[in-house]
């Protein structure tokens, strides 16, 4: 316990900052074999503590409320024996098979090496509207199937995946923050490195340099080709003027290194969903993005640009219309999604409101720690029995490094769980907007019948006027509102299908993705606990030699 | 709003527990044996039932049982303080008052907050709250069994006559206690302790022991006393995170009811966290029996000792005055042998006292060690099997979602 003395008694925990960077190393890299050893060991030489030991469970054994009280009962404690503060050890499932645990443990989707096959593509261009690739795309992708060129015509849109993200073989990390330049004008940058064997890339392996408003220009790009279409694109992260203008003065601190962590691991899942569905990742602007080193600045996401105002203001008026737009709905399966989605929009907020809190109380727990940690250490030294002395600094020494594991813990708890809740708040919100888009689609096909009408009845009323000139220009502005009204329909029965396959999919991520990631979480807890009883097994001798 | 008020409640308990943790080797003595077997939660009132069996001829019965309150307690402690006889003895501290206000205060923003969950989840909270409610009542009566148990143990104050009293009295002490003399004679002397604890600092020890035992105690104290109150913040943040879990539990149930699409393992998720939260409840309540209520209890006892050291001061400062007033009385020659007398009792008084407290304080570190190896232990041993625990049942889920 060196170094900390009375006067760092008012100070929290120091270095979040090197645990983050250990954390996520740790992490990324294969694991290593726990120590099961010990696990195993303590659990053959585990004894129960006999029930006089045990506070709670031996001493209450029946409790009632008197009858005569006046006073209402709201407080009626059922029996004992079946309250929260036993859970009866014979409960407890040993599993002796616990070396097969981790060894099983999978981490990401693992890099082929194969030999480069030259791509024809065209050069990458970042106009808005949708081109048609060139790209070939060899058979080694197997057992997928993309269908080539002209998958932006919504009549072709064939575009199958039979079984979804894990053969993509594709990953792409986000590393390397760096500051560029200085004052206001500084901005972060970011190395982005794919790894692949897909061969509408030129390369099997390449890194660019990245900053945030390179990812919000993709996004915008994405959002405003595929989203009208009916295709969920990924939310890129959000903007944060006080944590950006924080690490641009260049304050070094705690929170500015964690908001730097925090943005990095969100782009970087933000690339990993996007190049996971297999249109997008056919995108040239992706393609781009990916590959190209140098980047057209996208100065249209910032907020305040004539771009940014005019999103406000379309957004706006998106939100005036929904209200206003009464559907027809003559698919139960819409409706019934739409519902679906609305409700689980409400819980995983408030699922993710539940979780922020325990990151909050982990992180005040390990403060706390840490802080018992010290006082423990100067009881020890205060202590004039030679063995309690020594325990006492023991002791002082574990929790110490117990608060170091609720850290750990505690960035688990984020960066697992309530980031993995925050993403999925967001991609329901763009679900829905698929699902308004449709609406719109629905809409503008109403109205092409509503002018068809119109030119149909105009056309009549001068058929009766005999204007035999306009007659002509009426007959064929009716030509062209038949050929609107049959557009709108392909589109509207374009857009549903293309919803009901995109619903498919982003259900089918969800489960994957909960599932991989929740077991990421739970191991991490697991490890805690490992860790744990590491450290009291190792400590328990040293109180016994108390003597 | 609704406001929630304690009733009345029966609970047996055992003479086990915080009584052998922080004090081995209690209430082993099958002459007198004392414990309470139940207490009675009304309002703000606590009212505990006194136990004694005993074969000592100086009590009426064999066995006998009263009904007393925290004041009376109190007011026993007082009377043992400000005994003569027993200044050279350390006073078992006087347990502290039964404080509901946490658990109470919890309570009503519980109820505050009632409209923002779901069913399960106000009444997974409030089975929370109500265990920690019991927790508090049962360790107030606890350390109210283990003041007693300290005396009943002690051969000098096992025949305190008022210790008897309050063991035998069939009536309310309350009468007793109101003796207005008392209460002043109470804060006056607490007024003078601190003049005391300037004192202290201020002497001069020739006994190397005592030199020894008073620079220790005084340190001790402080240090422990922060401990004591660190591991309470300690205690408090590990119960917050278990609350959580019972927010994350009952919201993944709500998903997972609401959810068709195959999300089954939200379902597990739920159940694991709502049996962690369990195991996490009893993690941070038996850290703060083992531990805290350890620290808290030896800093209490280590204030006893203080105070014995004071009172020996107090006894040496008087043999110096009657010292200083014999010289003066030979100078004058008048009221010699008074002056002599004076400061002969003096001396036997300081005597009686350095040598009673000598082993008082040496008895007192061995109690103090076996105590601490004892609940160290037993909080590894614990923390150990509660971390097991956790760990199956985390496998367990982890198995379980891998399988599917």
């Amino acid at each position: 316990m060196t170094g900390r003395g009375a006067a760092d008694s008012l100070l929290p925990a120091p270095s979040f900052a090197p645990s983050v960077i250990q954390w996520r190393s740790k992490m990324a890299a294969e694991r290593d074999t726990p120590p099961l050893g010990s696990a195993a060991a303590g659990l053959a030489d585990f004894r129960e503590p006999e029930d006089g030991e045990d506070l709670f469970v031996s001493t209450a054994s029946t409790l009632e409320s008197s009858p005569s009280s006046p006073e209402p009962a709201s407080l009626q404690v059922e029996d004992v024996s079946a309250n929260s503060n036993g859970p009866k050890t014979a409960e407890i499932l040993i599993d002796d098979d616990q070396d097969d645990l981790f060894a099983e443990a999978t981490e990401e989707v693992s890099l082929d090496s194969p030999e480069r096959e030259p791509i024809l593509s065209d050069g990458p261009s970042p106009a808005i509207t949708p081109v048609t690739p060139t790209a070939l795309i060899s058979n080694r992708i197997e057992p997928k199937v993309i269908g080539v060129p002209s998958m932006f015509e919504r009549s072709l849109d064939e575009v199958e995946e039979e079984a979804g993200g894990d053969l993509f073989d594709i990953n792409i990390s986000v590393s390397d923050p760096e500051k560029v330049g200085d004052g206001m004008n500084a901005y972060m940058a970011y190395k982005v490195t794919t790894k692949t064997s897909l061969t509408i890339f030129n390369q099997s392996e390449f890194s660019v340099k990245r900053r945030f408003s390179d990812f919000l220009g993709l996004h915008s790009k994405l959002a405003s080709k595929y989203m009208h279409i009916g295709y969920i694109v990924p939310p890129a992260p959000e903007k944060s003027i006080v944590g950006m203008t924080k690490v641009k003065v260049g304050k070094e601190d705690l929170s500015s290194t964690e908001f730097v962590e925090k943005r990095r691991s969100a782009l970087e899942r933000y690339l990993m969903r996007t190049v996971k569905h297999p249109t997008l990742i056919q995108d040239p602007d992706v393609i781009q993005f990916l590959e190209s080193s140098e980047l057209p600045r996208a100065v249209s996401t910032q907020a305040l640009s004539g771009a940014g105002i005019l999103r406000m203001v379309n957004k706006a008026a998106d939100a005036v219309n929904k209200m206003t737009i009464k559907m027809n709905e003559s698919d139960a399966w819409f409706e019934e999604k739409q519902q679906q989605f609305e409700n689980l929009d409400q819980q995983l907020r408030k699922l993710h409101a539940s979780v922020e809190a325990l990151v909050c109380h982990r992180k005040e727990l390990s403060v706390n720690t840490a802080s018992f940690a010290r006082s423990a250490a100067m009881l020890g030294n205060s202590e004039d029995h030679t063995a309690l002395s020594r325990a006492l600094s023991q002791l002082a020494e574990v929790e110490e490094k117990i608060d170091q594991l609720h850290q750990e813990q505690a960035y688990a708890d984020f960066y697992l769980f309530s980031e993995l809740l925050g993403d999925y708040v967001r991609l329901i919100t763009a679900v829905k907007g698929v699902f308004d888009q449709r609406m719109k689609t629905w809409s503008k096909w109403q109205d092409a019948q509503v002018m068809l009408q119109k030119k149909r009845e105009a056309e009549a009323k001068l058929h009766l006027a005999n204007k035999p000139d306009k007659l002509q220009q009426a007959k064929d502005e009716i030509k062209e509102w038949e050929g609107k009204v049959q557009q709108g329909e392909r589109d509207f029965e374009q857009i549903s299908k293309t919803i009901r396959k995109e619903v498919g999919r982003f259900e089918k991520e969800r489960v994957k993705d909960f599932k991989v990631v929740i077991i990421k979480y739970l191991e991490s807890l697991v490890h805690t606990q490992q860790q744990l009883i590491k450290y009291w097994e190792a400590f328990l001798p040293e109180a016994k030699a108390i003597a | 709003m609704r406001v929630y008020k304690v009733l009345k409640k029966i609970i047996h308990l055992g003479a086990k527990g915080l009584a052998r943790s922080v004090s081995v080797d209690l209430n082993n003595d099958a002459s007198l044996l004392i414990d309470i077997p139940d207490a009675l939660c009304e309002r703000d009132k606590v009212k505990f039932t006194v136990h004694t069996k005993t074969t000592l001829g100086t009590f009426q019965k064999p066995e006998f049982s009263v009904s007393r309150q925290h004041e009376d307690f109190i007011w026993l402690h007082d009377t043992l303080v400000e005994t003569e006889e027993y200044a050279g003895l350390i006073i078992p501290p006087a347990p502290p008052k039964p404080d509901f206000e946490s658990p109470r205060e919890k309570m009503h923003k519980l109820g505050e907050g009632e409209a923002s969950m779901t069913k399960e989840e106000y009444a997974k909270m409030k089975q929370e709250l109500e265990a920690e409610y019991l927790a508090v009542f049962k360790k107030t009566v606890q350390v109210h069994e283990i003041f007693l148990q300290r005396l009943s143990s002690h051969p000098v104050f096992s025949k305190d006559r008022n210790f008897q009293i309050f063991l035998e009295y069939d009536q309310d002490l309350s009468v007793r206690r109101k003796n207005a003399k008392e209460m002043f004679g109470g804060f006056f002397k607490n007024m003078v302790k601190t003049a005391d604890e300037v004192l202290i600092s201020g002497t001069k020890e020739v006994d190397e022991f005592f030199d020894q035992e008073k620079t220790f105690l005084l340190d001790y104290f402080s240090k422990i006393k922060d401990a004591t109150s660190k591991a309470e913040k300690m205690t408090r943040s590990h119960k917050n995170v278990a609350d959580d879990y019972i927010h994350v539990s009952a919201t993944l149930n709500s998903l997972s009811a609401e959810d068709s699409t195959p999300l089954k393992h939200l379902e597990k998720l739920a159940d694991l966290f709502e049996k962690l939260r369990k195991v996490e409840g009893r993690v941070a309540s038996d850290q703060e029996l083992k531990l805290t209520e350890l620290l808290r209890y030896y800093m209490r006892d280590i204030q006893a000792a203080k105070d014995l050291l004071y009172r020996r001061a107090r006894a040496l400062a008087d043999y110096e005055n009657a010292n200083k007033a014999l010289d003066k009385a030979r100078l004058k020659s008048k009221d010699v042998a008074q002056a002599q007398q004076h400061q002969q009792q003096c001396l036997q008084k300081f005597d009686t006292l350095s040598e009673s407290g000598k082993k008082e304080l040496t008895s007192f570190k061995g109690r103090r060690v076996l105590a601490f190896r004892k609940n160290l232990i037993e909080m590894a041993e614990l923390e150990i099997k509660h971390a097991k625990s956790n760990m199956a049942l985390l496998q367990g889920c982890v198995e379980l979602l891998k399988s599917n």
